[in-house]
């Protein structure tokens, strides 16, 4: 089967800084693929290129067979490409199903209508996604009143409104409690599962990490390290040396004692 | 070649008080964000505040020391400003405080009428400097030399008091994360009133030192505003070396201009501005302002829901009773409120992209005037009926806020702002300079409704019927998806734009909307007025309905009218007395400090603790 996104030769540079080199990876359809790497690595980088954020200076991003690199992040939504923010971003003069309704009007090109009220339009839909993360008895709740996780569900929801094929995740637990992160990712693997889409996400906690995804990228420098299962990158040497040093300092520190 | 050295000179030196005026206004916003309307009145006062004082002082030393003095007497005023107007309103929404500063001008306007009287004043010559050098045999004032020379001392002094010192470390620091400076144990009330004395102080200085060439009048608050608003956007927030180079470009630029085009000089200023917007959008050599950077201050906003059952019947008893305004009363309250309901109009246009979309635009003025004035000349050379002119009026409006806001939506947030006061400027320039179609200052007279409508109260009801029905139509838009979808572009344009949504497209078309509401306001004005003149294209109009914008309440949906309605009753009332505008700024001020969420919100927050409003449950 051919792969729902794939992503060849990436590589974007800032002067004579590489921030991504020449990476290409597959992501097969329902399949929730974690990319991770130490600070710096060029995760953001790598996904503000596949969301139309950025341009990438070579390489190319096929969604379905199309090349998207380049194209306006508006368009790449267009395509059934859904996303979630690291830092939430939400509308905050809005209720919260209100949120969600505006992503359905955007999908159904309502925005230059006047003649409707649109707290009406798309409701059962709106109250229906926030029903699958859990939101629906906030629907009705001042936005700007939330609190940091229910946002992040909030955001998960609206990414959801116009049935995405692939969903880019940056981050998705940044700043929540222990608990939440790990309710957050069980919710985001019971809807891979239910409706069949693809999950590309970055994240820093490894518990997270290891116990949902089902295949793992390592970036580090601008490179991809290793590629491969949970268990690939579990006992993966070079992955190890970059998560906890390769004892340079250590093997030194033992050698000035032998000496 | 002697005219052209000469000519150099003059504008080098009309740029020392330029620069000092505007480096004050970039000081002050850039470490209190407050956008200072009132500078030009302090620039004024040190004219003012310069001359008695050049009166009792004798010589040499007393001339100088007369200008010194008025900085910092204009510097302490400043700072009696700061603490009694700005500190109880600093925690209100963003902008909020220029409506403080636009109530400062007016009374300040009063009082130097009280204290110098009516008639302009001729500023003394310098001692020792009252004659001419003369270069490749072009006379060149001694004391525009002096001014030259005097100029790059202040702006190094400035320069290094900003880089060099601690309070300038501490003021650079403010201006870039002054919650952070906070954090670290600064005193910030201090550090805002030290910035708003020497803000003051230099725009003082600056009137004093152009006293000999200028003198002082009753005017030059407003004359100055402009030209110095376009420096410091040109030169870029914050700069004090673009400020420099700007103020000295924008005065070359303006004593060439009135040499070889005397009939542009007034465009030319602006055109430059937005020039250098469209290629360096932050100024020559300003930074890029990053956005949500100062983060909201105040309440959230609301969500907003469609009237209810109750408050529509109270609405439609008001249309009621102004309905039938005409059977009832007189013919001066007939057109008192069609005048009223048109600024209703206008103001809601305004408040429409800036409560929703968050556009604030110092220049809304320009489709107001612009739609007056395209009827207007409709009528005057192509004998256009009023029916046609008042289609035309709005539709003219439209077409010059498509133009100007595919420009101006470049840029944002303050700069969005300038570039709006720009255009409002050209136009207003325009009709003001090109007399021979405009009719110039004298303005387009004759300007009447056609027969059947000619009697007031016809025409009042044909005002009342789209002024009403435009404002329920911009009401309607708010609560319809558009709306909506300009609210997403102001709250988070990151995700908006992750959902498909074309923001800027989006703020073209309010723009546009809002232009073609204020161009229907302009063309029902003119009709009722008979005549119109380039004041109505004027900053201090946009200003206007800047202020009652806020003063009703950016953060509601009916503030636009509400404060209209308020603000042109009041000044109807107020105007029969002498000293209306110190009595109207005081009111303002007044206002301002006691409801900072602007009078609908005050009103609705008043509500609620009474009981007669339900509280949301989220904002208890």
């Amino acid at each position: 089967m051919s792969p729902i996104l794939s992503v060849r030769n990436l590589s974007r540079s800032f002067g004579a800084i590489k921030a991504v080199d020449d990476v290409s990876f597959d992501l097969a359809k329902g399949e929730l693929l974690a990319l991770i790497g130490p600070n710096g690595a060029g995760k953001s980088t790598c996904f503000n290129m596949l969301m139309g954020q950025l341009k990438p200076s070579s390489g190319t991003v096929e969604l379905m067979g199309k090349n998207i690199a380049g194209m306006q992040p508006r368009k790449i939504w267009r395509m059934g490409v859904g996303r979630t923010f690291q830092i939430t971003a939400t509308y905050a003069s809005m209720t919260v199903v209100e949120n969600v309704q505006m992503a359905l009007m955007s999908y159904h090109r309502k925005l230059y209508s006047l003649t409707t009220f649109a707290y009406k339009l798309y409701r059962d839909e709106a109250l229906a996604l926030l029903d699958t993360v859990g939101m629906a008895d906030q629907a009705e709740r001042h936005c700007a009143v939330l609190a940091y996780g229910d946002l992040k569900r909030l955001e998960l929801a609206v990414a959801l409104a116009h049935d995405p094929i692939l969903l880019l995740m940056d981050e998705p637990t940044a700043g929540m409690a222990p608990r939440e992160r790990i309710a957050l990712m069980q919710l985001t693997a019971d809807i891979l599962d239910a409706k069949g889409i693809s999950i590309l996400f970055t994240e820093h906690d490894m518990d997270v990490v290891f116990a949902h995804a089902h295949r793992i990228m390592v970036l580090n420098r601008g490179q991809l390290i290793a590629n491969g299962s949970v268990e690939e990158i579990r006992t993966n040497p070079q992955v190890q040396e970059v998560y906890l040093g390769g004892g340079t300092l250590f093997n030194a520190a033992q050698e000035d004692v032998h000496a | 070649m002697g005219l052209f050295i000469a000519q150099i000179l003059t504008g080098l030196a009309n740029a020392g008080a330029l620069f000092m005026v505007a480096s004050g206004l970039s000081l002050i916003f850039g470490v209190t964000r407050v956008v200072n309307f009132a500078h030009g009145s302090f620039y004024m006062l040190g004219a003012y505040v310069g001359y008695s004082l050049m009166q009792v002082l004798p010589g040499m030393v007393g001339f100088w020391g007369a200008i010194l003095l008025a900085g910092i007497i204009v510097g302490l005023i400043g700072v009696i400003v700061e603490i009694c107007v700005l500190r109880p309103v600093y925690s209100a929404p963003e902008l909020f405080q220029l409506v403080a500063t636009f109530g400062v001008i007016l009374v300040i306007q009063d009082l130097a009428l009280m204290i110098w009287g009516p008639q302009d004043l001729l500023g003394p010559r310098a001692p020792g400097l009252k004659g001419v050098i003369r270069i490749m045999g072009e006379p060149v004032p001694q004391y525009d030399i002096a001014l030259i020379v005097i100029t790059p001392f202040v702006a190094f002094a400035l320069w290094y008091l900003i880089t060099k010192t601690r309070i300038g470390t501490l003021v650079r620091a403010a201006t870039q994360d002054r919650e952070m400076v906070s954090a670290l144990g600064v005193n910030q009330a201090w550090l805002f009133t030290g910035v708003f004395f020497l803000g003051c102080a230099l725009a003082g200085l600056g009137g004093a030192l152009q006293l000999p060439k200028g003198g002082a009048d009753l005017l030059m608050d407003f004359t100055i505003l402009g030209s110095v608003f376009v420096v410091v956007v040109i030169g870029g927030m914050g700069s004090l070396p673009g400020a420099y180079l700007a103020a000295v470009i924008i005065s070359v630029l303006n004593v060439f201009g009135v040499t070889y085009a005397p009939q542009s000089t007034l465009v030319l200023m602006f055109l430059v501005m937005v020039v250098v917007l469209m290629f360096r959008p932050f100024g020559l050599l300003g930074k890029e302002e990053v956005a949500g950077e100062h983060g909201q201050v105040g309440e959230p906003e609301r969500p907003i829901k469609p009237a209810g059952n109750r408050i529509r019947l109270l609405v439609a008893a008001g249309l009621l009773i102004l309905g039938l305004l005409p059977l009832y009363s007189g013919n001066f309250a007939v057109v008192l409120v069609t005048d009223i309901l048109i600024f209703c109009l206008f103001a809601a246009s305004l408040h429409f992209m800036l409560g929703q979309g968050g556009l604030v635009s110092f220049g809304h003025a320009a489709f107001f005037g612009g739609g007056a004035y395209a009827a207007a000349l409709f009528v005057t050379y192509a004998d256009t009926p009023m029916e046609l002119a008042l289609v035309l009026a709005p539709i003219c409006a439209g077409l010059a806020a498509i133009v100007i806001g595919w420009v101006c939506l470049r840029s944002t947030g303050v700069y969005f702002a300038m570039l709006t006061l720009a255009f409002g400027q050209l136009l207003w320039s325009l009709a003001f300079q090109w007399g021979d179609v405009t009719g110039g200052d004298d303005g387009l007279v004759n300007i009447w409704p056609s027969d059947w409508a000619s009697d007031n109260s016809v025409y009042y009801y044909i005002a009342f019927f789209l002024c009403t029905g435009g404002i329920l139509l911009l009401r309607q838009a708010a609560h319809a998806p558009f709306g909506y979808a300009m609210r997403a572009a102001r709250d988070s344009a990151r995700q908006a734009e992750a959902m498909g949504i074309n923001t800027k497209r989006i703020q073209l078309v309010a723009f546009t909307f809002a232009g073609i509401m204020a161009g229907l306001a302009g063309g029902l004005f003119v009709f009722s007025k008979g005549s119109i003149f380039p004041n109505e294209l004027e900053t201090a109009r946009s200003f206007d309905a800047l202020i009652v914008v806020f003063l009703g309440g950016v953060k509601t949906l009916s503030g636009g009218w509400v404060g209209a309605a308020f603000f042109e009753g009041i000044k109807d009332y107020l105007t029969r007395f002498e000293y209306w505008r110190f009595a109207l700024g005081l009111s303002i001020i007044v206002v301002v400090i006691l409801g900072p969420e602007g009078i609908v919100g005050s009103l609705r927050k008043a509500g609620e603790r009474f009981g007669l409003l339900k509280v949301p449950e989220d904002a208890k």
